[in-house]
């Protein structure tokens, strides 16, 4: 394998894990995984969701307990675990995706509270902690305004802050969970400035992304989990983002592009000119029958604000929309549902599912008019819908009426789309459906997606990742600063051609 | 036998095995501590006291069950006593008619139904905290009520109500009868119908609820008009065993009924209870302060006991969850 050819004789690692072993419920998270960092490198660790990333940095930090038999070796100390006391008193901090900030506080106090705790006097030396914050973020060569609240600052300067914290923290090892997924690709830049002084003042970085781009710039190997076992260690000079995929997923993809002939049929939804300032302008679009649509930009482009007016919950300013022949104003999601639009949400957690309540009244929560026998709920009819998108769409289930948080993320998402068919839908908006979905699942829910448009709905399909939209859709658009700036049709494009214009 | 178990429990819902667990409790302790317990005697004075507070608990759970609150219901009870007991004196007092009483008992309802329409507008529209929304209503009410009635009682009712309030049909207590009523068709609301099933939604997840096109603020103004509703039943029932109306009957019974609630099973931060372990929670309460009373203890022990009663049941849950967890580790 690769990692027997690489040389990390030349400096001893910072950090060196052996037979790291989890087990969730059953579940092997991670099979004997080994995992090295050197001093001051940038490594950069992928792997599909749910293959075991997060829970191998949650071991190094101390929040996992690994199984009897792991070797965690650092900074010239050996351990059987981490305990998250120890693993930040010798400096290895986390900068999770969510950043953990006080958005009301100044960067001054962001950074540098943790110097001023528990130390006598208990009083708060101001001078101090700005000194302290200035100090730390000299060092990532930047310069914020530190007496100013947070909140103030745009995402990738609070990124910095939070960055600037761990260095206050006596860091020696930085982990850095997707910090690219809300950034435009110039703060994307900015941010990778920022970890290479890091990296430069001797401070060891593990780099968590998506973004194949981004792996490839800025590090200098990288360690390829699948499934929760290594698949090995690589140089990055030489490797290639489909070999990188390649070795995350364990296939060689041969994606074929979708090949439907849609040009006789007829539109199901025509938008044209809607726009609702500050958040997108000027949109028009189609979408035929049997056919699906994707939209893709990054975050923040207007995709879920645009999404969320066709089904009703925001108002358009200005523009028309007409739904299977017939100009509709919704002024409420009950209108956009009756009128047959279904949108399911990017959030599966909090505004996709009630995830407390039943799987059975989970799914019939959008179509209980349906089950009415007589004003009352009939269980009989309920058990019967529930009974047929169980089966129709492969839902692996215990009891109808456990909590629809005991499924998987990608049965979740089934049960989310069963949901949404239950409306009878003629338009079917799918916003980020496969987040928190792990890879084998992401194809299933494509199948369906690919068969309910065979049938004759007309979907749209909403995802920051490029391949998908590209191997899923028959037509795509970008969408940027609230305006489509481009459609493609992939096939005719390459996939290159629109990831280069969308990250660009 | 376990197989049977299970049906049982499958039939019941698990909410139930707490409450009919010191039910069972209730009975055999006092059976055997006070000899005359299990006689027609105590069971009398259960069917008669159960109603009152069993009415105002049916009002408040609606609204924990959305993830709110009621706290106006004792007083919303008042205003709708009032409200009957002004009609009647207004049509003779004690000599009014049937038709009097028919046309304040739905006045007394409408007023009940008011105060709940407005706490869930303002809930509904506002996303003010319910506790808050109800707090103020109750204050308003309190002081509305004593201003009216200048803190005195309100009397003078007609001879015919007297039954609503001691009478029986066929040996059962008409205010037992009218609550077993009650009891169902809450139990139908939440089972079987649209608002019961969107009254869960809501509580576990407003927001998520919104998205699957329900309309949220309509469940929660029904939610509190039905509260009010039914707050104005037991007000009636109130003004049938008194015989008269004071602002402040029954304000001891406020927290009782959340009590009652949560010993039934019903989640404190809503999405989920039932009504029929409420019911049998509440036929506990009664028949271990009836129960106590036999034995000569004083009424405020009792009150002190049902206190002892919920922090004991909640010790037993977290005891039994613990249990639960142990066994699905090893399996």
């Amino acid at each position: 394998m690769a990692d027997q050819a690489l040389d990390v004789a030349a400096s001893r690692p910072l950090l060196s894990l052996r037979n790291v072993n989890m087990t969730f419920g059953g579940v092997k998270a991670l099979k004997n995984v080994s995992f090295e960092v050197l001093p001051g490198e940038v490594h950069c660790l992928a792997g599909e969701n749910g293959s075991g990333k997060s829970t191998l940095i949650k071991v190094i930090t101390g929040v996992y307990r690994p199984e009897a038999g792991a070797v965690i070796d650092y900074d010239g100390q050996s351990y059987s675990h981490m305990s998250p006391v120890t693993a930040q008193a010798s400096g290895i901090q986390v900068i999770w995706q969510d950043l953990a900030l006080f958005p009301e506080m100044t960067v001054a106090e962001n950074i540098a509270f943790q110097t001023v705790i528990g130390r006598w006097p208990r009083l708060v030396n101001y001078a101090e902690m700005r000194r302290v914050a200035i100090n730390a973020l000299q060092r990532l060569g930047v310069t914020l305004d530190v007496d100013r609240a947070l909140h103030h600052f745009p995402i990738a300067q609070r990124q910095i802050v939070a960055i600037a914290r761990a260095l206050v923290g006596e860091a020696k090892l930085v982990f850095m969970d997707e910090p690219t997924a809300s950034l435009t690709q110039s703060e994307t830049d900015y941010l990778l400035d920022v970890v290479r002084n890091l990296s430069a003042s001797g401070v060891a970085v593990v780099f968590v992304s998506h973004r194949l781009a981004e792996v490839l710039e800025i590090s200098s190997r990288v360690t390829v989990l699948r499934d929760g076992a290594l698949v090995g260690v690589y140089p990055t000079k030489g490797l290639t983002q489909s070999r990188i995929t390649e070795l995350m997923t364990g296939k060689t993809f041969d994606y074929s592009v979708l090949h439907r002939d849609l040009s006789r049929s007829p539109a199901m939804l025509e938008v044209k000119g809607l726009s609702r300032p500050g958040e997108f302008e000027d949109v028009s679009l189609t979408v035929r029958r049997g056919e699906t649509l994707g939209i893709t930009g990054l975050l923040g482009a207007g995709r879920t604000e645009l999404a969320l007016t066709l089904f009703g919950m925001r108002k358009p300013k200005s523009g028309s929309v007409v739904l299977d022949g017939k100009p509709v104003r919704f002024g409420s999601n009950r209108d956009a549902i009756a009128a047959g639009v279904a949108y399911l949400s990017e959030d599966r957690l909090s505004l996709g599912l009630i995830q407390p309540q039943a799987i059975a009244d989970n799914m019939v929560i959008a179509s209980l008019d349906k089950i009415l026998s007589g004003g009352f709920i009939s269980s009989d009819r309920k058990r019967s819908l529930v009974n047929r998108w169980i089966r129709d769409l492969g839902i692996r289930i215990g009891k109808q009426n456990d909590a629809i948080s005991t499924l998987s993320g990608g049965n979740q998402q089934r049960v989310a789309i069963a949901k949404w068919l239950a409306t009878e839908p003629k338009l079917l908006i799918l916003d980020a459906p496969t987040v928190g979905v792990d890879v084998g699942a992401r194809a299933g829910i494509f199948d369906i997606v690919s068969k309910l448009a065979d049938s004759g709905l007309a979907i749209i399909l909403i995802s920051d990742e490029v391949p998908e939209v590209y191997f899923n859709t028959d037509r795509v658009l970008h969408m940027a600063q609230g305006r489509i700036v481009g459609e493609f049709t992939p096939g005719a494009t390459t996939l290159q051609a629109i990831e280069e214009a969308v990250y660009a | 036998m376990t197989v049977l178990i299970e049906r049982v429990r499958n039939a019941l819902g698990p909410e139930l095995a707490g409450p009919f667990a010191a039910f069972v409790a209730v009975m055999i302790v006092f059976g055997f501590a006070a000899p005359n317990f299990l006689s027609r005697a105590t069971f009398g004075s259960v069917a008669f006291q159960l109603p009152e507070l069993g009415l105002l608990t049916l009002a408040m759970l609606l609204p924990i069950l959305t993830g709110g609150l009621n706290l106006a219901i004792t007083f919303t009870a008042n205003m709708a006593g009032l409200t009957l007991a002004w009609v009647l004196q207004s049509q003779g007092g004690v000599d009014a008619g049937i038709g009097a009483f028919v046309l304040g008992s739905v006045l007394a309802i409408a007023v009940g139904a008011l105060s709940g329409l407005i706490m869930g507008l303002v809930t509904a529209y506002t996303k003010a905290h319910p506790i808050l929304v109800s707090l103020s209503m109750m204050i308003f009410l309190r002081g509305l009520g004593e201003f009216l009635t200048r803190g005195g009682d309100v009397s003078g009712i007609p001879g015919f109500l007297a039954p609503i309030g001691y009478g029986s049909i066929f040996g059962i207590p008409v205010p037992l009868l009218i609550f077993i009523a009650c009891v169902l068709i809450w139990h139908v609301l939440l089972t079987r119908m649209k608002l019961g099933f969107n009254t869960y939604m809501i509580g576990s997840n407003i927001e998520a609820t919104r998205y699957s096109g329900i309309n949220t603020r309509k469940v929660q103004v029904l939610v509190y008009t039905l509260s009010g509703a039914m707050c104005a039943v037991a007000g009636i029932i109130m003004l049938a065993r008194f015989n008269s109306v004071r602002v402040g009957h029954g304000e001891s019974y406020l927290l009782i009924t959340v009590l009652a609630c949560f010993l039934g099973g019903v989640n404190p931060f809503g999405g989920f209870g039932r009504v029929i372990p409420v019911f049998v929670a509440l036929v506990v309460l009664q028949l271990l302060s009836s129960g106590l009373n036999l034995m000569g203890a004083n009424q405020h022990l009792a009150t002190a006991v049902w206190g002892i009663l919920m922090i004991t049941v909640m010790i037993l849950r977290w005891l039994a969850g613990r249990l639960k967890f142990l066994n699905t580790n090893r399996g």
